[in-house]
């Protein structure tokens, strides 16, 4: 960046003359305006404006008034809202997990040598592409208590005599939306990690095994380490996605039964919009933020590290 | 290089770098380590798509009689709920209204990416690089915390229920996306073609148009493709903003307008879900490089 830069000054010497239009600060803030323009007013702004409702008793058709914190002192004694504050925990280090370690092991499985790679490639990304509301509902179907075809299969083997009630009981439904979550995200941490794992040399696996290292040895101290940077950015979108998921949850649940699987974002919209208080919704919004920064410090210092790693300044 | 490829003895060297040491495993090895997982995958990934489809195709008494009819297979096909959902539903117009709500956000999110990545990446203004992690911190600012006060918002401006309300509030993602993608993209391309221009006397605006916007063709398509995807599949704001149904949008409206109290019609279900998703899967399968560069390039840069 700093050669770029001395570059530049060689090559464009302030002229005596030069116009506005002709200085770095000048150009740039114009090409930065559109983007810069709607970020400010459809993203900052409502970040702030949230914040705010949080604070008030605003309600759809009414403007709110301050009340300082009766929101969250209300929340505090909500036994639902610190069950759903529970459920999303539960549901994001679960699926993360499940997500994370079978993501790795398809990427593994992709990095070998295969017949028609780039079709399983392309073909098994499709959960991922596929509107998730859509998929959800093909799920809702799956998972019905007396046409679900896990039942029947299960019945035809011999496993169970009853169709499984899916959706209607707490810990099944809890296991339903994690493995349908997991469905989804499987795709996303599998492909960008296979894109990692393309670029680690296959000589290091080489040069490993004539040393007389297993397989697990090469595992766990070429492919881990080479890998572990990506994997801190992968699973950070993926806890944070998981964490502020609201359309499988919407779609499958409504977070029933007995409230088992409401997660802070559904219960926040179902404060909101359904019941009305618009600030009592936000204020749920709010309360994911610290949860979110949390995860973005662990992103930032994932990077830096990677940086560090490879010894890059910029 | 050179001389590692010639110390080994001809013959020996394998013709794939890419092959590694695959050659090494023998075939019962190969079959449970890495086809026997491939397929189970392959299968559980898959299933749903096929369920869905076979559900669409099957006649209302087949598709909960599992024990007369085969449950995998419809033995008498129908298409009887594409029809109902093509001309007795809204469906092609939710249809229309993603399409056009999709269009006009990508668009909008591409023209104002492109300006904001060239002047991050290129134009090296004081703070540029604050404005660069900026627009990294705006992708992770999730929907879910931004639709209550947008609500308040569209309704403030007088565009809640239309679909100006949607076209205007997808960028807020979708700007950070395609910027972060189109500032790594423009990355790539050398700095000595921009130099060149400058000393030929090039604007900045020239050089953008016809230099950096030609070669990064790529980019922008993979950043379109992937920002028309969010956009085609985003479910939230919809369901929040749009409240008459010849303004809603495909997944929204399969969601509200097709489940009427507690009978589920079951195959227009599933025939809504898939025809809603096949301009994504269309669209996927004719760029997927695109598709996965974009995907794996936001996450690499």
């Amino acid at each position: 960046m700093a050669d770029a830069a001395v570059q530049d000054r060689v090559l464009l010497p302030p002229e005596p003359k030069a116009s506005l239009l002709q200085s770095r600060g000048m150009v740039g803030f114009l090409f930065m305006l559109p983007a810069l323009a709607f970020l400010l007013i459809f993203l900052t702004y409502p970040l702030g404006l949230g914040v705010w409702l949080g604070f008030t008793d605003t309600r759809i058709g009414r403007d709110g008034v301050w009340i300082g914190l009766e929101n969250y002192q209300l929340l505090w004694d909500d036994s639902l809202f610190w069950l759903s504050v529970f459920n999303t925990l539960l549901y994001t280090i679960t699926a993360s997990i499940l997500k994370f370690a079978l993501g790795l092991w398809l990427a593994l499985i992709l990095n070998e040598h295969l017949p028609f790679k780039s079709f399983f490639r392309a073909v098994l990304l499709l959960p991922w592409v596929v509107p998730t509301v859509l998929s959800a509902i093909a799920f809702w179907w799956i998972y019905d208590s007396q046409f679900s075809v896990i039942s029947w299969g299960m019945i035809e083997l011999g496993i169970i005599d009853m169709p499984i009630n899916f959706l209607g009981d707490m810990e099944n439904a809890r296991a339903s939306v994690i493995a349908a979550n997991v469905w989804r995200g499987i795709p996303f941490v599998a492909i960008t990690l296979l894109a990692g794992l393309q670029t680690i040399s296959p000589s290091l696996h080489e040069a490993a095994t004539l040393d007389g290292a297993t397989g697990w040895q090469r595992f766990r101290y070429i492919t881990l380490p080479m890998l572990s940077p990506l994997i801190a950015v992968v699973m950070t979108f993926s806890v944070l996605f998981t964490f502020t998921d609201f359309q499988l949850i919407y779609v499958l649940t409504r977070g029933g039964p007995l409230n088992a699987t409401h997660l802070m974002a559904t219960l926040s919209f179902q404060r909101a919009i359904p019941g009305g208080q618009l600030g009592e919704g936000a204020a749920i919004a709010v309360a994911m933020i610290p949860f979110l920064l949390a995860a973005i410090l662990f992103s930032y210092f994932g990077l830096q590290r990677r940086k560090w790693q490879q010894g890059g300044a910029d | 290089m050179d001389v590692v490829t010639n110390a080994v003895p001809r013959g020996t060297a394998a013709p794939d770098e890419s092959v590694g040491m695959s050659y090494l495993d023998r075939l019962p090895r190969r079959v449970v380590v890495v086809y026997l997982p491939l397929a189970v995958f392959t299968f559980v990934l898959l299933f749903p798509f096929y369920w869905m489809t076979v559900t669409a195709l099957k006649p209302n008494h087949e598709m909960t009689d599992f024990n007369n009819y085969s449950p995998f297979w419809p033995s008498s096909p129908t298409l009887q709920h594409i029809y109902y959902l093509l001309f007795e539903t809204s469906y092609p117009g939710w249809l229309w209204n993603t399409m056009l709500v999709a269009l006009g956000s990508t668009i909008l999110s591409l023209a104002a990416s492109v300006f904001a990545a060239y002047a991050i990446e290129r134009v090296r203004f004081a703070g540029s690089r604050w404005t660069g992690l900026a627009i990294f911190l705006a992708y992770l600012v999730p929907p879910s915390i931004l639709f209550i006060p947008l609500a308040v918002m569209t309704f403030k401006f007088g565009i809640y229920d239309s679909k100006l309300a949607l076209i205007f509030t997808y960028p807020t993602f979708l700007i950070p996306f395609c910027t972060w993608l189109l500032m790594g993209y423009f990355r790539s391309i050398p700095y000595e073609l921009e130099e060149c221009a400058l000393v030929d006397g090039a604007s900045r605006w020239q050089i953008l148009t016809k230099i950096m916007l030609p070669l990064s063709v790529p980019g922008l398509i993979s950043a379109g493709i992937f920002a028309f995807t969010l956009s085609w599949n985003e479910f939230i704001y919809a369901l929040t903003f749009i409240q008459s149904s010849e303004n809603k949008t495909v997944p929204v409206g399969v969601l509200t307008e097709l489940v009427r109290g507690d009978v589920y019609e079951w195959g227009a279900l599933m025939a809504g879900a898939l025809l809603g998703s096949l301009p994504v899967v269309l669209l996927y399968s004719f760029f997927v490089d695109y598709y996965v560069a974009s995907m794996t390039g936001a996450v690499k840069e």
